[in-house]
């Protein structure tokens, strides 16, 4: 897996956005960033597909034993403290940080054992070569083990409508009354 | 033939730039196995590194100069903030001049991790990994792997100890190494490709030092170098960054895949 071929690494270069005059978002905005992302219907967006909705945020694998499920019900821990008016306008993406095995089909069959509401979840897989881009904006650690395993960091991260980071939570397995009221004052 | 295609590339990707006179090329560094501070797996730290090429020296003022020239977005002042920290490229006179502060022949640093990859993909080359970072530091002038030495140790750590007050020296002013690479120790700390793949809890950095960092999950480092503090004191810094962050330590080089591998 240490072995990345130049074309990857170019990808990965060539993705950073270059804002340009005409770019109206903010400076700070993750929607600077340009990449593909493939989501679990096969389909094809950039980091963007949710703008103009406050978006939570997480980098998890598929085949993760322990850890990523946690991350899936945190976030449905977290959403279920909303009111119902709330969570039908938050977002959520998940962004793998396994794309080689995190095909479409084995992201649909992860949403579907989690149960987790398609209308507002994604799952997605990047690039492979962008991965350490994404993950740098999100200040998400990540290292791949031998046995093809990942040890990561389980930040989830609150985006508000231009895709600027209001908040992140680590705290798993319960959710945090912070960042739950963080998430409130961005839908009200 | 090869070493003369790498001169050619290197020729033409340094034309029309005569604010420096010295080509920043791109070595040969062979394949091989080495002990790393950080394993790939517990209990196992022999790491293989596959041969590639890596500029001989830091990434200078002067080069970065000529970089943001020709790439605007990445100019102090335009670049935006989810990539640089305002910190960005503060030592320079202006956003495309060095000025009497900044020399061309000095490394450049107050760069982030995002400029440094986007410098790297301009060259058509990409920043080195750890490994093959901590691979080719361990060598002194004569040895590929000086690190068991107690000279080679206390250079290093004489360098860390040294107040970070004075002005950097230019690039090459110390021997190259066993690889012909020059400034591996002494000079910049370096930004690496997976420099955010080492998971190291706030708390345990603040509490215990390089000796206690762990990553998350899989268990402690294993500190088989447990005495080399100073490639150790690397992984400490670097693992106290974000991607946007910029310091006045920290620079980097580039590397590409070695032509020799198919």
């Amino acid at each position: 897996m240490k072995r990345k071929c130049l074309a990857v690494m170019m990808l990965l270069a060539a993705s950073i956005a270059h804002s340009s005059a005409e770019n109206s978002l903010p400076p700070d905005s993750v929607y600077q960033l340009q990449v593909s992302l493939e989501d679990q219907r096969g389909e094809i967006s950039g980091l963007d597909r949710y703008k103009g909705q406050p978006v939570l945020i997480t980098m998890f694998y598929a085949s993760c034993p322990h850890v990523c499920p946690m991350l899936v019900s945190t976030i449905k821990l977290t959403e279920s403290k909303l009111s119902e008016e709330d969570r039908a306008d938050l977002r959520v993406l998940t962004i793998s940080i396994d794309p080689e095995r995190d095909t479409p089909e084995k992201l649909l069959e992860t949403m579907e054992r989690h149960s987790v509401d398609a209308n507002r979840w994604s799952m997605v897989r990047p690039e492979p070569g962008d991965l350490r881009t994404i993950a740098g904006v999100f200040g998400v650690r990540y290292k791949q083990l031998p046995d093809g395993q990942f040890n990561h960091t389980t930040r989830i991260i609150l985006l508000d409508r231009d895709g600027i980071q209001v908040t992140s939570t680590e705290s798993l397995g319960r959710h945090d009354p912070e960042f739950l009221q963080a998430i409130e004052e961005l839908l009200h | 033939m090869r070493k003369f295609a790498y001169t050619v590339a290197v020729g033409i990707l340094l034309s029309g730039c005569a604010q420096y006179s010295q080509a920043n090329e791109f070595v040969h560094i062979p394949s091989g196995e080495f002990r790393s501070v950080i394993p790939e797996d517990e209990g196992d730290n022999l790491v293989a590194v596959t041969d590639f090429l890596l500029q001989e020296a830091p990434v200078t003022n002067g080069e970065f100069l000529q970089f943001v020239l020709h790439n605007p977005n990445w100019q102090r002042g335009t670049a935006v903030s989810l990539f640089v920290d305002d910190q960005y490229l503060s030592s320079w006179a202006g956003p495309i001049s060095l000025g009497s502060k900044a020399r061309a022949q000095q490394p450049v640093t107050q760069v982030s991790w995002f400029a440094a990859n986007a410098y790297c993909e301009s060259q058509n080359a990409r920043l080195p990994s750890w490994y093959e970072w901590e691979y080719v530091a361990a060598a002194d002038d004569s040895e590929p792997d000086a690190r068991e030495q107690p000279e080679w140790r206390q250079k290093i750590l004489s360098w860390y100890s040294k107040t970070g007050g004075d002005a950097l020296a230019d690039v090459r002013s110390s021997p190259a190494n066993y690889y012909q690479v020059f400034d591996a120790h002494g000079l910049v700390w370096e930004w690496v490709d997976d420099f955010n793949a080492f998971l190291v809890s706030g708390d345990n950095r603040e509490q215990g030092g390089a000796d206690q960092l762990q990553f998350c999950g899989a268990g402690a480092i294993t500190m088989e170098e447990k005495e080399n503090y100073a490639v150790l004191m690397r992984v400490a810094m670097l693992s106290a960054l974000e991607a946007r962050y910029t310091t006045r330590n920290v620079g980097f080089r580039c590397a590409r895949q070695s032509e020799l591998m198919q």
